[in-house]
């Protein structure tokens, strides 16, 4: 008997759930032969507001988890990617099967890079510091609050991943801007995320244009920090916005040409670049 | 035990007239869909601040922590530099043994009003004399406003002579205050069973008294569906007697988005005569940070973090 093709509405992850644009719009996706695929929410400034919202609620919950336990849920996130490398493969097209195989592999490495720095960025982040008093003196990092990842074209997942993992790892949460021309792998990632441990806020993903979003992003005084890759003139008005809010921005070049796959694109200094550092002094005894 | 269920709520439902729930919802369903935009929306946003009686109603409260409500009242924006951006809210709300610290923080003659809880708020459960003599007592503390809550045991088992003597021995012991009758809605259950409560309450009042819905300490709060069943017995009194009566709903009004569907409510319920801090207050606390939140996202075209805004007590 003949069956009716189910096909999947492809919704965006935001605060848990699996939401449209606000605004009801969407755009049409197409593979490489330019065949339809479905529509793709098109989301709006109001959606990065509300996005914004959920990252701000799940903050101090994912924060007060211990190092120890963001590291495990970063794995079981790695693991539940692992379980569907198909399903992520076939999401990358038009990348050739080869090439998005190794993409879903590397995304996978990358998630287990950062769960293995969870319950250890800190001992090297953190020191003791010598003072010309009689002072214990000490530096620790704190999580800067909701961060904005701004992902380029290229790479859609693995880029998206490697922006992502070192700023939640320390305890902020994520508001996601995914790439404009491959936006379906960051479809499939939040249904990932919806079945790993990870709470409901602490990623959240919207698709949709640039020029739409972009200056949302610059000027939304909740979120603490920008990381991502732009253009010479969306940098500009990116860093200009955040100089009003005093916001801190980690922007690569788009021209930077940046290899997603080398071990340079991850590391303890994409953690540093997103953790608030606190120095305490506190009096030694006579 | 449910008032549904006995004669005398049947008879006196008659009179009043029954609710149509299904009708009520999607009533208030469709208060939702209004586009509330630039002018018009700065000015449902000021007008809602106006319209805040800032609430700390705790076991922990100091008169430190009121002293601090009161200059938020007072000047709710800090960063506003004399230009009132946003206006003083419409009272601060207490319990009676800080209606003193109150009076003191905000001085004799303030543009914000002091209200009290009284009646053995939130339960109503104590001997009337004891009520009449914390009205009293609030009162002489300097309350320009009492909240009372009604004697849900007595409404629920039918005895509504009772329930609207009592309304009329605390309005008495009010003098000059002005009174707010809480009805509880969450323990009432029904609309219709709200509907006659508010109806108890609207015959004993003065033009300047209030209905409000809940303590704020039960499960649920102010809805849209209980706000307007109020509102709709607010007008049917109106329309009867011509005594105009306020309306408060108190509780789980915490966005400036759901204050404007209120706003919305109450001016096409009850028209603009309704729309002014003297015939309509909202409960709240976290409410007031989350409207000058958005006046300043107005002002400034940029969303705005909430930390930016001073400390407001957020447990209401």
């Amino acid at each position: 008997m003949p069956r009716l093709p189910i096909t999947k509405t492809p919704k965006v992850y935001v605060g848990g759930a699996f939401i449209r644009s606000e605004s009801g719009r969407t755009f049409p996706l197409r593979d490489a032969r330019g065949r339809l695929i479905g529509h793709v929410p098109q989301c709006t400034r109001k959606d990065l507001r509300n996005a914004v919202e959920a990252a701000a609620k799940a903050g101090p919950g994912w924060a007060r988890r211990t190092a120890y336990n963001r590291g495990q849920i970063l794995y079981r996130l790695a693991e539940m990617i692992e379980a569907r490398t198909g399903e992520l493969s076939h999401a990358l097209a038009p990348a050739s099967n080869r090439a998005a195989a190794r993409e879903v592999a590397a995304s996978v490495d990358r998630l287990i890079h950062y769960a293995g720095w969870a319950d250890k960025c800190e001992q090297a982040l953190g020191s003791v510091n010598s003072v010309a008093g009689p002072f214990f003196n000490f530096t620790t990092s704190e999580p800067m609050g909701v961060i904005g990842v701004i992902a380029p074209a290229e790479c859609p997942l693995l880029a998206l991943i490697s922006l992502i993992a070192p700023a939640i790892v320390t305890g902020n949460t994520v508001v996601a801007l995914a790439s404009e021309p491959q936006p379906y792998p960051a479809i499939v990632l939040g249904e990932m995320l919806a079945t790993s441990d990870l709470p409901g806020g602490v990623i959240n993903l919207l698709t949709g244009l640039r020029r739409e979003l972009l200056p949302t992003f610059a000027s939304h005084a909740h979120l603490r920090a920008l990381s991502g890759v732009a253009n010479a003139e969306e940098r500009t008005a990116l860093e200009r916005g955040s100089a009003d809010s005093i916001r801190r921005v980690r922007l690569r070049a788009d021209t930077a040409r940046t290899d997603w796959f080398a071990d340079t694109a991850q590391g303890l200094s994409m953690i540093r670049d997103l953790v608030e550092f606190k120095t305490t002094w506190h009096p030694i005894g006579a | 035990m449910s008032a549904v269920r006995t004669l005398a709520f049947r008879r006196f439902l008659h009179e009043v007239g029954p609710v149509d729930a299904v009708g009520v919802e999607e009533r208030v369903a469709k208060y939702g869909t209004r586009s509330i935009k630039r002018q018009a929306k700065v000015f449902g946003l000021k007008l809602a601040a106006s319209m805040v009686d800032l609430t700390t109603l705790e076991g922990k409260d100091t008169p430190g922590k009121v002293a601090a409500l009161c200059a938020k009242a007072l000047r709710p924006d800090d960063r506003d530099d004399g230009g009132m951006s946003c206006p003083p809210v419409a009272a601060v709300c207490v319990y009676p043994s800080m209606v003193a610290a109150a009076r003191r923080a905000l001085g004799p003659r303030s543009p914000v009003r002091i209200a009290s809880v009284a009646t053995a708020f939130p339960s109503g459960q104590a001997p009337l004399a004891t009520r009449l003599a914390e009205v009293r007592a609030a009162v002489g503390a300097g309350a320009d406003e009492i909240d009372m809550v009604i004697n849900r045991g007595a409404f629920l088992s039918g005895e509504f002579t009772r329930v609207g003597d009592e309304i009329s021995a605390v309005r008495d012991a009010c003098g000059q205050a002005a009174l707010k009758v809480i009805l509880e809605t969450s323990e009432l259950e029904t609309y219709d069973a709200i509907r006659a409560a508010s109806f108890i309450a609207l015959r004993r009042l003065r033009p300047g008294d209030f209905i409000k819905t809940s303590t704020g300490k039960t499960s649920s709060n102010a809805t849209l569906g209980n706000n307007q069943v109020m509102l709709d017995a607010i007008r049917d009194h109106y329309l009867a007697s011509g005594v105009a009566i306020g309306m408060k709903p108190a509780g789980g009004i915490r966005t400036a988005k759901q204050a404007l569907t209120f706003l919305i409510a109450v001016k096409e319920t009850l028209g603009d005569a309704w729309l002014t801090n003297t015939r309509y207050r909202f409960g709240a606390s976290s409410l007031l940070n989350d409207l000058l939140r958005q006046l300043e996202k107005e002002r400034t075209g940029a969303y705005q973090a909430p930390y930016r805004f001073s400390e407001a007590t957020e447990s209401y």
